[in-house]
């Protein structure tokens, strides 16, 4: 008899998504769906989508979702969460919204301890515009508005937002991992699942940032692109938990 | 891409699975192909809506240097959800 082994997630609509090939978003929005259907919680669950590529994420997660305005989302989902303390509330931001334009919003709502989960999608430039560089951008990296590479005395090191988070007092669980081969993929969604399970727990903040792969920006193949995240980006951004406090 | 990668089958050499690529949600990054141990996907020829040469699974009825198991790899890759699995 055969078996349906893998299909579309339950909390995942039909809709084809608009990321180009390759993109990490793709997996990434399938990983939160899984395991929203594992651990029971697709009704009661609320996401908040940022500004940036995955700005439709609402036109595919098939929860309730609540745009927030860019860098917002921490704030956005701590209103959710206080109003409705039973429900299970994620922000899902790329590093532009989280580590730019809502480092102060992030920074708090981490360090009151907000009950929330947080999706950090880091692919190291801003993808929507056209890459242009990042907080996150490598030094050396190419992008629009670094031509030759980013200089840390002229535009600064990449900031490493999450190190930064494990250091507040709210912070519960922190954990870096990639997308970018299948054993990262299936690490990353024991790290998200880990995420909820210790919001479901009220232990408080916790964040799972994932280094993506972004081909276009990068402006190399989909394969490269997974393979500069392995062999470069990890010496920046070293996969690895950062703070673990579920227990 | 599609060829030879040098990686030697790491599965058993049995035919008992099945993958069905949805090719109009294709967009031909082709991680699928690099992810698969027994080399059983391919580039097609034709296009899809999008423009994009989908992935397209061998007939590997008989073939068991090619043979698809079904762990599901090119699924859990794939970014756009194009691959079901079917095992047994």
């Amino acid at each position: 008899m055969e078996e349906l082994v893998f299909t579309r997630p339950r909390y995942l609509k039909k809709t084809p998504f608009h990321y180009c090939p390759g993109c990490g978003h793709s997996i990434i929005h399938r990983l939160v769906a899984e395991v929203i259907e594992e651990l029971g919680i697709g009704d009661k669950t609320i996401g908040v989508p940022p500004a940036g590529c995955a700005v439709l994420a609402y036109d595919y997660f098939d929860v309730d979702m609540g745009e927030a305005p860019h860098g917002r989302g921490p704030a956005v989902a701590t209103g959710i969460k206080r109003i409705l303390p039973d429900r299970i509330v994620f922000s899902y931001q790329g590093d532009g919204d989280i580590a730019a334009i809502g480092t102060a919003e992030t920074i708090h709502a981490a360090n009151r301890g907000e009950n929330i989960t947080v999706i950090f999608v880091n692919n190291s430039c801003y993808g929507m515009t056209g890459g242009q560089m990042a907080p996150t951008t490598l030094l050396g990296q190419n992008s629009t508005t670094t031509p030759g590479g980013r200089d840390a005395r002229r535009d600064g090191a990449p900031i490493d937002l999450s190190e930064i988070l494990a250091l507040t007092q709210g912070s519960v669980y922190i954990e870096r991992t990639a997308v970018s081969s299948l054993k990262n993929i299936i690490k990353t969604k024991k790290a998200i699942t880990k995420a909820f399970k210790a919001q479901m727990a009220g232990k408080g903040f916790s964040l799972v940032e994932i280094l993506s792969p972004c081909p276009t920006n990068w402006k190399m193949s989909t394969i490269d692109a997974c393979r500069r995240i392995d062999e470069t980006v990890v010496q920046t951004f070293p996969l690895k938990v950062i703070k673990d406090e579920t227990e | 891409m599609g060829e030879s990668n040098g990686k030697r089958p790491m599965t058993a050499k049995t035919n008992k699975g099945r993958i069905v690529i949805d090719s109009s949600l294709c967009k031909g990054c082709y991680l699928c192909i690099s992810v698969c141990p027994n080399e059983c996907i391919a580039v097609s020829d034709e296009t899809n809506e999008k423009g994009y040469h989908p992935a397209r699974f061998k007939n590997t009825k008989g073939d068991t240097d090619h043979a698809c198991t079904g762990c599901a790899l090119c699924a859990i890759m794939c970014p756009d959800i194009a691959i079901e699995v079917y095992r047994g």
